[in-house]
């Protein structure tokens, strides 16, 4: 996500508190997913152990925005799937960096997420890269599942459509999409994934424009 | 077990055969990642098809919630606001500021009557 600002040089201290304030901006993302979540007719348990169980955002939002617009449980899964995939690449990359106990990997595998594993990535030292792995992913775990238990509260209490709230999925999804655009391979595969998704809205199921969206990724079987 | 039929018929909502699958599949996304493979390297291609799932994905999710309604397309509201949303994410602001403007520019359109 966008809010990511990686402090180069700076000791274990002030780093753990930008990686904290990270976290805070990510429940703020969390109340947008508690809303949306009960908007598209999830109970607040449900919202929530979605939260603490699921923790990727992206594929979160992905769920419940292909639920909101009618897409069966199949085709919810089958999107946020493959979003959840590339947190098994995270994992690849950050293996190199938490060794240890297999208790403790299995416990950092539940928190590698976008945020924790491109703040830990952006540090040189190994001792900083583990200090920003676990402050983000643990301050985004606890913001996110905070975040959406007041969005799902006061989802039910709100009309979200007069707060414009049904664009804040969009939205949300055009902060975390832009990062991926800095480069000429994700660029175009941005392109065809927004086209490719457009022109089969009216000719497929709610959710299945999505996974046609995915032939985007297959630019990356030529070399750049 | 049921993923697709069970819910067949009627509007689909959120179930929590949706919830805990998919908190199934992102786990062992994750651990596989971290504690299976952790540290051998995959073919390159592999890699790099992976690194653009968010970019394809995440791009369709934008269309998809802005036009999106059912099997349909629908031009209201909540595209004025995702145009918001990209100009002020072009200029580099962070997520909640994106959103923010987003929601805040939809609502306003709305409230004014110049679109649904």
């Amino acid at each position: 996500m966008s809010a990511i600002d990686a402090t180069e040089g700076s000791d274990d201290r002030s780093l753990a508190a930008s990686c904290a304030v990270l976290g805070a901006a990510v429940g703020v993302f969390g109340i947008t997913f508690g809303v949306g979540s009960v908007a598209a007719g999830g109970s607040v348990a449900m919202t929530c152990v979605m939260s603490l169980l699921v923790f990727t955002g992206a594929s979160q939002f992905s769920a419940v925005s292909v639920v909101a617009s009618g897409g069966s449980t199949a085709a919810a899964l089958a999107g946020a799937s493959l979003l959840a995939a590339r947190n098994g690449v995270y994992g690849l990359a950050m293996s190199r960096t938490l060794r240890g106990s297999l208790l403790k990997r299995i416990l950092a595998a539940q928190i590698t997420i976008d945020e924790s594993t491109a703040m830990s990535t952006a540090q040189e030292e190994p001792q900083a890269a583990r200090v920003a792995f676990w402050w983000t992913g643990l301050s985004v775990y606890v913001f996110w599942n905070a975040g959406t238990l007041i969005g799902a509260l006061a989802g039910n209490a709100i009309d979200p459509e007069k707060f414009g709230l049904d664009a804040a999925f969009p939205a949300g999804f055009v902060a975390m999409v832009m990062p991926h655009l800095r480069h000429r391979s994700g660029r175009r595969a941005a392109g065809i994934g927004a086209l490719v998704c457009a022109v089969t809205i009216p000719f497929t199921p709610a959710g299945v424009p999505i996974l046609c969206a995915s032939v985007g990724v297959l630019l990356g079987v030529k070399k750049p | 077990m049921c993923i697709s039929w069970c819910a067949a018929g009627g509007k689909e909502t959120m179930t929590w055969t949706l919830v805990l699958v998919l908190s199934a599949i992102a786990y062992a996304c994750k651990v596989s990642g971290l504690v299976i493979i952790g540290g051998r390297d995959l073919p390159e291609v592999v890699d790099r098809c992976l690194n653009l799932i968010p970019a394809a994905l995440v791009s369709a999710l934008v269309v998809n919630s802005t036009i999106g309604v059912g099997d349909g397309i629908v031009v209201d509201a909540r595209a004025v606001g995702v145009v918001a949303a990209v100009l002020v994410a072009a200029k580099r602001a962070p997520l909640v500021v994106v959103i923010v403007a987003g929601a805040a520019v939809t609502a306003v359109v709305r409230a004014f009557g110049f679109a649904p």
